[in-house]
């Protein structure tokens, strides 16, 4: 494989400085190709070793302690290594599908910093000896399709690049930004999961070693290789450091994407975000995939350790406040419809499980479920994790048992006195319709 | 050579046919509709033989066994 390493790091700019979202807030612009170099200098790659500071990339975002930003977290630097020890030529995938309806990060990010976005690619691609990185869009934003393409003509006009980049806009449907979805549509097939094994990191696109990352992941991975660990770690906590864009919507006076070091108390991050418009009684964490929390626990830190005990985590840095005005049990009905309509109807336990749950909590939202109903709404919640190809039932499963817990009080009022007057009023939260992807190609 | 054998659905080729249900009772139950839950990955020794045969008689060759 490639001896790709990066040169000495450059001298870091302030800790406590936005990072990702640096030259956003500096020029208030979109940065340009000519924008970024002069913001963050030419890529560090050389392939001499034996600088200094040199140091190979995954060595270095190993002691960074970079984790993946897209939902699941897992650390950056073991993907890499796998796709480098592979045998055949590998790829690279940037995952910009972002298909948490809740989430703009990645969108946002490719927006302000495209390049940062795509020198990370690049750079992971020289890590582990990949020819072509391939972007993936999904295809209803096609004003961000144009501008990437842009961005992507601007870095071959300039020669920047050693690999190939090319950009796709793919079916945007809840499963099809994972991972296995990415790599079958890009084989030619429907963007629907796989499952495995074999992980995509050993066969993923054309049967070679896939290195398949979120947009903002690679984000930071452009910004490990030019400040170095060090600097990353004086982000965040000691277990999980560095930043996160986090989305934040509902009841809260700024809603938008916020960049925050990890361990962040929640509270602290709706403050940042214009605080609470009005009293709150819960925050739903990570994505329609997430966990809500009461309001008694929005002390918590924004950090997979602290999240983990509660049942919830950071996920893809979503968080949606919800007022007290609001019904949880009626918002979290309309997320499971859309979940279950969103179903890749692959695996049985959730085209079957899924809608059965989701009809299951719409009844009880309308004040029409008994305990009857609400002993089979757990039972078959309870059968819906770890029996998919994909993750989709479990995330499912998550919010809605994460509702009962929250919600509780209102679940015993919605059975012993029908729906409360708040699940007849419009509903908060922006869900899509519940109705089933037009096309998996 | 006692390596321990791990059962595995495939969950998009299964199509609740239920087989491996009647033929794994013991490691095997289904869902109201028809597809498998398995209560334990783990195979023990005196199963073997069952396992495999429910592995062999899945008609959407959907069941395995890892070592």
């Amino acid at each position: 494989m490639t001896s790709a390493t990066i040169t000495g790091f450059r001298l870091p700019p302030a800790p406590d400085a936005p990072r990702l979202l640096a030259g956003w807030y500096a020029t208030g612009r979109p940065a340009s190709l000519s924008d970024h170099l002069r913001h963050y200098g030419p890529s560090p790659v050389s392939r001499t070793i034996g600088t200094r500071a040199a140091m190979p990339l995954p060595d270095a975002l190993e002691t960074a302690g970079l984790t993946g930003r897209g939902g699941a977290g897992f650390p950056t630097a073991r993907k890499l290594r796998t796709v480098a020890d592979g045998r055949r030529r590998a790829v690279v995938v940037v995952n910009a599908m972002e298909s948490e309806p809740a989430s703009r990060k990645d969108e946002f990010l490719l927006a302000v910093a495209p390049h940062l976005v795509l020198g990370g690619a690049v750079l992971a691609a020289l890590a582990v000896g990949a020819d072509t990185v391939h972007v993936c869009l999904p295809r209803t934003r096609s004003a961000q399709y144009q501008q990437l393409s842009a961005a992507l003509a601007e870095r071959r006009r300039a020669r920047v690049d050693a690999v190939r980049l090319r950009l796709h806009g793919l079916p945007h449907t809840y499963v099809s930004s994972e991972s296995t979805s990415l790599v079958r549509w890009l084989d030619g097939g429907p963007a629907r999961p796989r499952g495995g094994p074999p992980r995509i990191e050993e066969r993923g696109i054309d049967r070679r070693p896939t290195l398949l990352h979120n947009a903002e992941t690679l984000a930071h991975v452009a910004l490990v290789a030019r400040y170095g660990p060090a600097w990353f770690r004086q982000a965040g906590t000691t277990e999980e450091p560095g930043t996160a864009l986090l989305t934040v919507s509902g009841a809260v006076g700024v809603p938008g994407v916020l960049e925050v070091p990890l361990g962040t108390p929640l509270t602290t991050v709706l403050d940042l975000a214009g605080g609470p418009t009005e009293p709150l009684q819960a925050v739903l964490t990570g994505g329609f995939a997430g966990a809500w929390l009461g309001a008694a626990r929005l002390h918590t830190p924004l950090s997979r350790r602290d999240l983990a005990p509660l049942g919830a985590s950071p996920g893809a840095g979503v968080l949606v406040a919800l007022p007290h005005s609001a019904c949880g049990l009626a918002e979290t009905a309309r997320i499971l419809a859309y979940l279950a309509a969103h179903s890749a109807r692959q695996c049985g336990p959730c085209h079957f499980g899924l809608p059965a749950v989701a009809a299951d909590f719409a009844a009880l939202a309308a004040g029409r479920a008994d305990r009857v109903l609400l002993d089979r709404l757990r039972r078959r919640t309870a059968l819906l994790p770890d029996r998919g190809a994909c993750r989709h039932p479990d995330g499912a499963a998550r919010l809605a048992a994460s509702a009962l817990d929250a919600f509780a009080d209102d679940v015993t009022r919605h059975l012993d006195d029908g729906a409360c007057p708040a699940a007849h009023r419009p509903p908060r939260l922006a869900v899509p319709p519940a109705t089933p992807p037009e096309t998996w190609r | 050579m006692n390596r321990t054998r791990t059962l595995r659905v495939d969950r998009i080729a299964c199509t609740g046919e239920g087989l491996c249900a009647e033929l794994l009772p013991e490691l095997i139950g289904l869902d109201e509709w028809g597809y498998p839950i398995v209560r334990d990955r783990t195979v023990p020794e005196r199963l073997r033989g069952h396992a495999r045969r429910a592995v062999a008689a899945c008609p959407r060759l959907a069941l395995h066994t890892d070592a």
